[in-house]
């Protein structure tokens, strides 16, 4: 068996003919587009052309040779955006340290993860690799765009996308390192000292460093160089935005405290379960929210949530998505936007914005993607019902004006190919009931004793 | 040092009245609204009896619990009348598997009374560990969830599942009326991702499950007929204090049902056959892989319960949507199928299960059967519960439309007759602080 797999991969990698980087034409016409930013266009045609969406309108015409996709009677959106996963890496949590800011998810990226092909399958191109939640300052994170059959790691990642880190406050980090190894933090107050540990060393290591470019000559060396000093330092200069996994109203307030002293304001909180509790203060600060459709109660911090989060986020005008976590729900983030309009109301486009346009601001791709208008990337989800439809399924989705996934298509374009795997394993994901929720994998089973 | 005086002493008391009127105001600003009880005519509304067909303009009458009437032009005196034009009645849902009231806070390990130590533990009741005061069951029922099963898990025979209405101050008041034991069968599955047992260690695993549940059956045998000789005899109880196989006894004199978790295809098939072998009245829970033997399970006669259809397929190379469609495929095969979410807080998302299995194969009214009438079979109450009939328990809800789709509301909810209010720790946090008062 093994070697029939072996032989397989062998073959896969020898026809796979597309490449990451790669772009596409391909005409869609006549369907219900759903440009989230400029209404909803009936009948009408999207044209893209070297992997950009070069028209819009009804009866485009185009070169014979471009694929068309007849979209009568379905509905095209932007591809989703998932702002917050751990789908595509080998790895979460390098959790070894309360501030790991010198690590990053992109030197981890798996473009084999089965993951990636079950997140396209929901109609989602771009999906945000994060760092887990075990340490306050975690690692800086990997926007990826989901290039499946890609087989280079470089190929999957969003290029020029800005940078962005983790941050994470509450249970996680005082369970890792204050539970777990008697080192701070082991409470709320030693997670706040972490920060500004990190944001007051990063003040001295850039003086020092300006000092010594001014004037070379006045030091026998340089400064110490520190990739950890580094990142904060482009954190307080703005070139990075954090992402920070956060629970309570107190700790998020906290943090807007912290980045307030330093000047940091590019911040958009994770899950952020009480968000809904301090929303003026967040869109006062203008930090952004991406928060979970339906998740509490599975452990303390979460217990006084409301599914009404985004609703209540969205009325206070905060710029909020819906994320997944969880390598289940990223397939059907169109069914956790909807869940919005149960719990709060939100129209079809305000649900909708919380998966394409709104996750790409909080990823500062907003101008590439998260719309369907000319110019951006052509990254389409087409599903065959309104996607806010419990009846809603997914049936082409294109990046770069690539299709990756086609309901249509021979095997829907999945592909086994994972050599060392005894083809007869059968994992029974629902036997743990919070399995999907992968911001702590790896912290615990490497780290801390059982 | 100063006297104590009277007047420091009142004034303490008074501190702690109000201090006290403080705390209890806010612990009950937690608490969701009363029930009522009282005769309700639920007027004019399309009503989906589920075994009956779709009933327009119809009038629903409540009245001592039950459904006592349903009609056009219903009259009855001296009763609370909802008009319902425009409005669609379902019977209340039921999910066949959870873990709610069982667990308060998933990581808080204290708050979870799912699962006892020990491998052979039938005699462990859920009803037991259910609290009725638990905050995510006013959040599960207002999404027209009435009915769960609550069940413990673990390992080979982790204990007794209820049947409870989501409603009531004690267990008692909540019971439905059945109840069933578990059996964890052999498994020959990863646990999950963590799960590093090499394929050889897994089946060493089961294996020695396998022998143990065989040995557990064979005692079993022997304490039914020691019990059979005696009860015959009418001589006095040689068989010792066994709370296992006593709780066991029933089951294999098949009186109550064995609830036969299996979800690989491979287990499916042994667990059809041991069932056959010692002619057991099952019902198999999780069923995962059933797609792949459901012409198997449809000849065994076998019910199933399974879910969550939003979960992931356990093999890396078959379709994505394996699971979505697998309810599916075996209700078309014949199966009896009924739905559970196997969640604790978030049972809530029963419904919108349901609504996938419906896209993904079962279609609408197969998927509503799935979550009412179904299970309702299964668990032997379908006189009482599972569909609008007449003189059945009233467990029904009024919803503006597709209780499936998300955009949906749901206006009125009654369990066992009880008008319950559609509020919960999830809606009182959205009153207070849609517009926080004061707010920034």
């Amino acid at each position: 068996m093994k070697k029939i797999q072996y032989i397989a991969f062998i073959l896969f990698l020898s026809l796979s003919s597309i490449s990451g980087q790669e772009t596409g034409d391909i005409l869609i016409t006549n369907g219900t587009v759903i440009t989230i930013t400029n209404g909803v266009l009936e009948e009408t045609d999207v044209l893209i052309r070297s992997g950009k969406i070069s028209q819009i309108g009804k009866n485009i015409s185009a070169p014979t040779d471009i694929r068309r996709v007849d979209a009568t009677g379905q509905y095209v959106m932007p591809g989703i955006i998932d702002a917050h996963s751990h789908i595509g890496i080998d790895v979460v949590n390098e959790a070894t340290d309360p501030n790991t800011s010198n690590v990053f998810t992109g030197d981890a990226i798996n473009p084999f993860s089965i993951s990636i092909y079950r997140a396209l399958a929901g109609g989602v191109t771009t999906s945000h690799a994060m760092h887990g939640s075990a340490n306050a300052v975690g690692g800086q994170c990997e926007t990826i765009k989901h290039r499946w059959g890609a087989i280079d790691p470089e190929d999957m990642k969003m290029k020029d996308a800005p940078r962005t880190i983790k941050f994470a406050l509450g249970e996680n980090p005082m369970r890792v390192h204050g539970e777990g190894n008697s080192i701070v933090p082991r409470t709320r107050m030693g997670v706040e000292q972490i920060f500004r540990e990190g944001f007051g060393k990063a003040q001295v290591y850039m003086e020092q460093w300006d000092n010594y470019k001014r004037n070379p000559g006045a030091a026998k060396t340089p400064p110490k160089y520190d990739l950890k000093m580094e990142t904060m330092a482009d954190i307080l200069k703005g070139e990075i935005i954090v992402h920070c996994h956060s629970y309570r109203a107190d700790e998020i307030l906290m943090l807007i405290n912290v980045l307030n002293d330093y000047g940091v304001d590019k911040i958009c909180f994770q899950h952020v379960n009480e968000g809904f509790k301090v929303a003026p203060e967040l869109a006062d600060y203008g930090a952004m929210a991406s928060v979970f459709a339906d998740w509490w109660a599975y452990k303390f911090e979460v217990y006084y949530s409301t599914a009404y989060n985004a609703a209540i986020l969205t009325e206070n005008g905060v710029t909020t998505s819906i994320n997944s976590d969880s390598g289940e729900l990223i397939r059907h983030l169109y069914h956790e936007a909807a869940k919005t309009q149960r719990y709060g109301g939100l129209s079809d486009n305000e649900a909708l914005r919380l998966i394409t346009i709104n996750p790409a601001v909080q990823l500062g791709i907003d101008d590439r993607v998260g719309s369907i208008e000319k110019g951006k990337e052509g990254d389409i989800a087409i599903f065959n019902k309104h996607p806010l439809s419990i009846y809603a399924i997914p049936q082409m989705t294109i990046v770069d004006g690539i299709v990756r996934f086609d309901i249509n298509d021979e095997d829907d374009m999945r592909m086994d190919i994972d050599p060392e795997s005894d083809i007869s394993t059968y994992i029974h994901y629902s036997s743990d009931h919070h399995e999907a929720d992968r911001c702590m994998q790896d912290a615990f089973e490497y780290f801390t004793k059982d | 040092m100063k006297d104590y005086s009277k007047s420091q002493q009142m004034k303490n008391t008074l501190y702690y009245i109000v201090l006290n009127l403080i705390f209890c105001t806010g612990i009950m600003a937690q608490q969701v609204a009363k029930s009522t009880y009282s005769d309700v005519l639920l007027k004019n509304a399309t009503v989906h009896t589920i075994t009956d067909g779709t009933l327009n303009s119809t009038d629903v009458l409540i009245a001592d619990g039950v459904i006592k009437d349903i009609g056009t032009n219903l009259n009855p005196s001296d009763v609370e009348v909802i008009d319902c034009a425009g409005k669609h009645i379902y019977p209340g849902f039921f999910d066949s598997g959870t873990q709610l009231g069982m667990s308060e806070v998933g990581a808080v390990s204290l708050t979870n009374d799912y699962n006892e130590i020990g491998d052979l533990i039938p005699h462990m009741q859920a009803l037991t560990a259910v609290n009725p005061n638990s905050v995510a069951i006013p959040v599960t029922r207002v999404n027209g969830v009435t009915n769960v099963i609550a069940k413990p898990t673990g390992g080979l025979f982790p204990g007794t599942a209820s049947l409870i209405n989501l409603h009531g101050y004690t267990p008692d008041q909540m019971y439905a009326g059945f109840k069933g034991v578990i059996l964890n069968f052999p498994s020959g599955a990863k646990r999950g991702r963590w799960d590093r047992r090499s394929e050889e260690d897994i089946k060493k695993a089961q294996e020695k499950a396998t022998k143990k549940l065989d040995e557990v059956w064979s005692k079993l045998k022997l304490y039914a007929q020691i019990d059979s000789t005696e009860k015959s005899k009418n001589i006095s109880s040689h068989n010792k204090y066994q709370p296992e196989f006593a709780s066991l006894l029933p089951v294999y004199r098949g009186e109550t049902l064995l609830m036969v978790e299996v979800n690989k295809d491979k287990d499916i098939e042994s667990a059809l056959d041991w069932i056959k072998k010692n002619n057991v009245n099952a019902v198999l829970t999780g069923v995962s892989e059933g797609w792949r033997v459901a012409d198997k399970i449809a000849e065994s006669g076998i019910p199933v319960i399974t879910g969550p259809v939003l979960s992931i397929p356990g093999r890396a190379y078959v379709r994505y949507d394996v699971n979505y469609a697998n309810a599916s495929v075996m209700q078309k095969a014949g199966v009896l199928v009924a739905l559970r979410t196997n969640d604790t807080e978030n049972v809530r998302n029963l419904p919108f299960n349901a609504g996938f299995a419906a896209t993904y194969g079962m279609g609408i009214e197969e998927a509503l059967k799935s979550i009412t009438i179904n299970p309702a079979k299964i668990f032997g109450v379908d006189k009482e519960y599972g569909s609008i009939e007449k003189g059945k328990i009233a467990n029904l809800f009024v919803s503006s439309g597709d209780p499936f789709e998300m955009k949906t509301e749901i206006s009125h909810l009654f369990i066992k007759g009880w008008n319950i209010p559609i509020e919960s720790r999830h809606t009182l946090l959205y009153d207070e602080f849609l517009s926080r008062s004061p707010g920034k």
